[in-house]
């Protein structure tokens, strides 16, 4: 089946499974994917690397990302500039790390990179009340949210700075039942 | 930036060993590739800060890496050192010289190809990752064909070819593998609507399904097929012929629906078999293959269940058990990353609101004394409720099954009678599991908590119904072995008799045979018992369908279109819609997988049924889900409850050895049906054939081995072996629980610390924050002293805590090594700032790119 696709040459789609965790069928069935977002700007010919980006718009408008409060920030952490905007490298990147094969440490740092909101390596408090924002949709009071984020820095604040470095946020996360 | 900094970082690590001994020849020979402008760079770049770094590096990879990639760093450390050594020993040698830069090129290939192999797990922009990769290849395509020199070049060619050659196999392997694996999208999709919950449920099913379809391999390949294809064939002799007075009615409908008739008379069923040593031309030994297949059968599932277990118990690192991290951990992993339904995320949304509505409120008053009373006394008394719903569906079901066998000696009896326990059972597995959901609803118990309380009654109440029904057709079993050794005498009067008549006629030929219709047979019980665990399975696929079709289907069919003319929102209001009953359908998969277990040492065919079963289930469950379900109310995470289901399944299994293990060991066999009629226990078939079939040393041998002599100290061994690993492992926990109050005291009296810094002299504290945790402070006890002993009054405490912290860190080791907190604030240094103190030599130089690595970088200063 593999010898009438030509989207890929062998070794852009070999490159590709050396980069993911995925398998030759599911980097193709991904590219199907994203290029059902928008199939007038994707071609359908990948061997000479076309520079194609989608906007945010489409690509928070799948149905994996569409109900996920988090939407914004997983493509924004994981677009190249930062701003939503993702190359088909960028997508597969996207999914790669999302998929159940990629280990927890990796999942974790990217996962720090999704909560960390204003991108200055730490998770501070504003960044907390924006996760709990989001994940309650506005229906605790401030002084509620307030208290939940003193607490996880509380909790989880090894070295005591007041904010979540990446390794306090491993160092949490990591032991977490639920994390997957 | 920071992507220029991995590069960096990334070249060095491939040319680490450069750096340990740069000689001008070695690189000379080096650079005469392409690559020179790109090594001077890196020899450059060694040569500013070579051996920290490679300290550094190395600890970082060993903290980054898998368990592979650190042997793979400890070997070749080793191989640096040798190979320094033998490049300073004899320098001047040529021939060694390139033996040494050959083991140089090898150790990068090797690198690179780590590298390559490990490119999936770097945190780099796709972009990146794809240009070091084409860099590598390109390195490794280079430098790989140049090793080996001489006659074991082309060795050392072909070695390589063939390794990628192997390479691309096993990644066309793994694609075509992952093809395989059927239902993905399926599951996906469920996933996809209501959380990974119900989708566990549906993962398990398959990874059930993948089970019985090997376990029906093996009972398929070498018991049935060989034996309809080389065994005598239907009618040729007594216990494979439907006696003369049933064969009338052996074809109804209604007959070959409970199972009697030729189906009772098939190679479904363990009576069929013949007893003859070797069949065919094969001379295949059935009786032999027959038991083998069946201890086999649980042996192999006692393996896979007993492997996936341990994988997950490996992949789950903690079982949450830490009460550190409630907040926390509700934040950052509350939300469901699969789920990807409108309404679901509703659901969800709504229950981490809820949650953290709750933990604010137990944090706010931890103290709630009157409720845990009463909410003590409400799980006290649901527990009991449900005790006695447990006896009473244990007496019933004892009561009918003594019934069943006073009606099964009575004439003409009517459907109802003859399937009474099957109806009884079913109907206790369809009743009991909503009235304990309803009983549980008193406890209060968190959903997931809930759910294995919830599971573990379901599969008390199953156990017991089953072990009642075991006990009472053993009961059964017994009388039919009383009834045999009566048959028995009959048959051997009638052929005399049938004998003698013929003789009497004065005839000297041989008397004409016996039709085998008419001989009179024993009552086989091997295949009662079959045929019991068939029928139980059959009304348990029927009963289970039915429900889904009418709770589920019909429900929602009634409540989505009488909606529009009924007095009541029905959607809303008291029928709604069902949610999806995941307790009770892994229960009943576990408890209908018992059953198969249990059953198919007596009718073989009982496993093609089942796998059928589990096929058809899979497509008819999602369909269900998908039309007619609702997403749960609050809808929780799957986590590893995996293994729990594991954890079911293995003591099921246990459960369903021991009367299998018990008929094979202690009663006779049928003297008329199955593969071991005329031995006295089933398993004499191994001795006989080790008797006749292998050498005498063998039988020899064997005979030692199952001396008691033996095999009691070899019990003895494996409980002291358990009792001693027991004992380590608690150890181990012991041993962690410390480190965590370690940890805990330390963390404590840092915050202590800070605070008291922050009032006294936030001069000082400035100065200590420029210079955190970059030394060690042993080093220089005096200086810190010195420092310390104007601000704080608390420093011989706060010392004697950091003497236990690094007591413990090096104990630590690997990962946890990353927990241990920086010793911030006992580092102090003396204030030349300019010039760089000798000891920061040892740690990780200032400047140093933070590592967007995991564990990596701890301990750094932060700017």
């Amino acid at each position: 089946m593999g010898n009438k696709q030509t989207i890929f040459t062998p070794a852009q789609l070999d490159a590709y499974q050396d980069c993911t965790f995925f398998t030759r069928k599911e980097i193709l069935r991904l590219f199907y994917r994203y290029r059902d977002l928008a199939p007038q700007l994707v071609p359908l010919d990948y061997t000479d690397k076309p520079d194609v980006t989608l906007p945010y718009e489409l690509i928070g408008s799948m149905p994996e990302l569409k109900d996920n409060p988090f939407r914004q920030r997983i493509a924004e952490v994981f677009s190249e500039h930062g701003d939503g905007n993702m190359t088909l490298d960028d997508f597969l990147d996207m999914f790669s790390v999302l998929s159940e094969m990629a280990p927890r440490d990796l999942k974790a740092y990217y996962a720090f990179k999704i909560y960390d909101f204003n991108n200055d390596d730490y998770i501070c408090k504003s960044d907390l009340e924006k996760t709990v924002n989001k994940l309650t949709r506005n229906e605790l009071t401030p002084e509620e949210v307030s208290l939940v984020c003193e607490k996880v820095i509380y909790e989880a604040d090894v070295d005591n700075d007041g904010k979540l470095s990446l390794e306090d946020f491993q160092h949490m996360i990591i032991r977490a039942p639920d994390f997957l | 930036e920071k992507d220029k900094e991995d590069e960096t970082r990334e070249e060095e690590s491939c040319s680490q060993q450069n750096g340990a001994s740069r000689e001008k020849k070695h690189q000379k020979k080096i650079s005469n590739g392409k690559k020179a402008g790109e090594e001077g760079r890196r020899q450059r770049q060694m040569g500013k800060k070579a051996p920290t770094k490679d300290q550094k590096e190395s600890e970082n990879n060993e903290k980054k890496t898998n368990r592979k990639g650190k042997e793979g760093e400890d070997k070749q450390k080793k191989d640096r050192k040798n190979s320094t050594s033998s490049a300073s020993s004899n320098s001047s040698d040529e021939e060694s010289l390139s033996e040494e830069e050959l083991v140089m090129l090898m150790e990068q290939v090797e690198q690179k190809k780590k590298l390559i192999s490990t490119m999936r797990n770097k945190p780099w922009r796709m972009v990146k990752k794809l240009s070091v990769l084409r860099e590598a290849q390109a390195f490794v395509e280079k430098f790989e064909g140049a090793l080996g020199k001489g006659k074991g070049k082309k060795l050392y060619a072909y070695k390589m070819m063939m390794a990628k050659k192997w390479v691309k196999f096993k990644r066309d392997f793994d694609n075509f593998k992952t093809q395989c694996i059927p239902w993905e999208m399926k599951i996906k999709e469920v996933e996809s609507h209501f959380g990974s919950s119900v989708a566990s449920y549906f993962i398990f099913l398959r990874w059930m399904y993948g089970v019985n379809l090997v376990l029906f391999g093996l009972i398929f390949g070498l018991v049935i097929i060989p034996e309809i294809l080389m065994g005598m064939p239907y009618g040729s002799m007594p216990r494979k012929t439907v006696p003369r007075a049933e064969q009338a009615t052996a074809m109804d409908f209604s007959v070959l629906w409970d199972f009697e008739g030729y189906i009772k008379y098939s190679a479904l069923f363990y009576g069929y078999y013949n007893n003859q040593r070797t069949i065919g031309w094969l001379k295949y030994r059935l009786p032999m293959a027959y038991f083998m297949v069946g201890i086999s059968i649980f042996g192999y599932s006692l393996m896979v269940v007993i492997r996936s277990m341990a994988r997950n118990a490996n992949e789950s690192t903690a079982d949450g058990d830490d009460d550190n991290f409630i907040f926390s951990w509700k934040m950052f992993t509350s939300w469901d990353y699969l789920i990807g339904n409108p309404e679901t995320a509703d659901n969800k949304f709504a229950s981490i609101t809820t949650s953290f509505k709750e933990s604010i409120v137990d944090e706010q008053e931890s103290n709630k004394d009157e409720n845990i009373h009463l909410r003590r006394f409400l799980r006290v008394l649901a527990n009991v409720l449900i005790i006695c719903c447990l006896c009473g569906s244990g007496y019933l079901i004892y009561f009918v099954v003594k019934r069943s066998q006073t009606f099964s000696k009575m004439q003409n009896v009517g459907w109802y009678e003859r399937n009474e326990v099957e109806i009884v059972m079913s109907l206790l597995g369809m009743f009991c599991p909503p009235l304990f959901e309803t009983i549980a609803a008193l406890e209060n118990y968190h959903p997931r908590i809930g759910l294995k309380w919830q599971l573990g009654r379901i599969f008390a109440l199953f156990l017991g119904n089953l072990y009642t029904f075991l006990l009472a057709l053993m009961d059964d079993v017994n009388e039919k072995l009383a009834e045999e050794d009566v048959v028995k005498n009959i048959t051997r009067w009638m052929l005399l008799g049938h004998h003698n008549s013929s003789m009497g006629n004065g005839s000297t030929a041989t008397p004409p045979p016996l039709d085998p219709a008419d001989v009179p047979r024993g009552p086989c019980w091997e295949t009662t018992v079959g045929i019991e665990f068939v029928r139980l399975t059959v009304s348990d696929i029927l009963v289970t369908y039915i429900t889904i079709l009418v709770g589920d289907f019909i429900r929602a069919c009634f409540v989505r279109f009488v909606n529009y003319c009924w007095c009541w929102d029905l959607e809303a209001g008291f029928p709604s819609y069902a949610e999806f009953d995941i307790s009770g359908n892994v229960l009943g998969l576990v408890f209908n997988q018992g059953m198969i277990w249990m059953g198919s040492f007596y009718a073989p065919g009982l496993m093609g049924i089942n796998v059928l079963r589990l096929l058809t289930s899979m497509y008819f469950q999602c369909w269900a889900v998908m039309s007619s379900n609702v997403p749960h109310e609050r809808v929780f995470k799957a986590s590893k409850s995996n293994n729990f289901y594991m954890g079911l399944l293995l003591l099921i299994l246990f459960l369903s050895l021991l009367p299998v293990a018990y008929t094979i060991m202690s009663l006779p066999p049928s003297f008329d049906c199955g593969p071991f009629s005329g031995k006295k226990r089933m398993y004499d078939v191994i001795q006989e054939t080790i008797e006749l079939d292998f050498p005498l040393f063998v039988a020899k041998i064997f005979s030692y081995v199952a001396n008691p002599g033996l095999i009691i100290p070899a019990i003895l061994l494996m409980v002291l072996a358990i009792y001693y690993l027991n004992a380590v492992s608690e150890a181990y926990q012991h041993a962690n629980v410390e480190l965590k109050k370690k940890m805990q005291i330390q963390r404590e009296e840092e915050k202590n610390k800070r605070n008291n810094k922050a009032s006294t002299n936030p001069m000082l504290q400035d100065l200590e924050d420029l210079f955190t945790s970059s030394t060690k402070t042993e080093t220089h006890p005096k200086q810190e002293d010195k420092k310390l002993e104007s601000p704080n009054k608390s420093s011989p405490v706060r010392r004697q805590g950091r003497a236990a912290a690094l007591d413990g860190s090096p104990m630590i080791g690997g990962r946890g090594a990353a927990f241990s907190p920086p010793p911030h604030v006992f580092v102090t240094q003396p204030p030349t700032l300019g010039v760089r103190p000798p000891y920061l030599g040892q740690s990780r130089p200032r400047g140093y790119p933070v590592g967007p690595f995991p564990g990596r970088g701890r301990g750094q200063p932060r700017y």
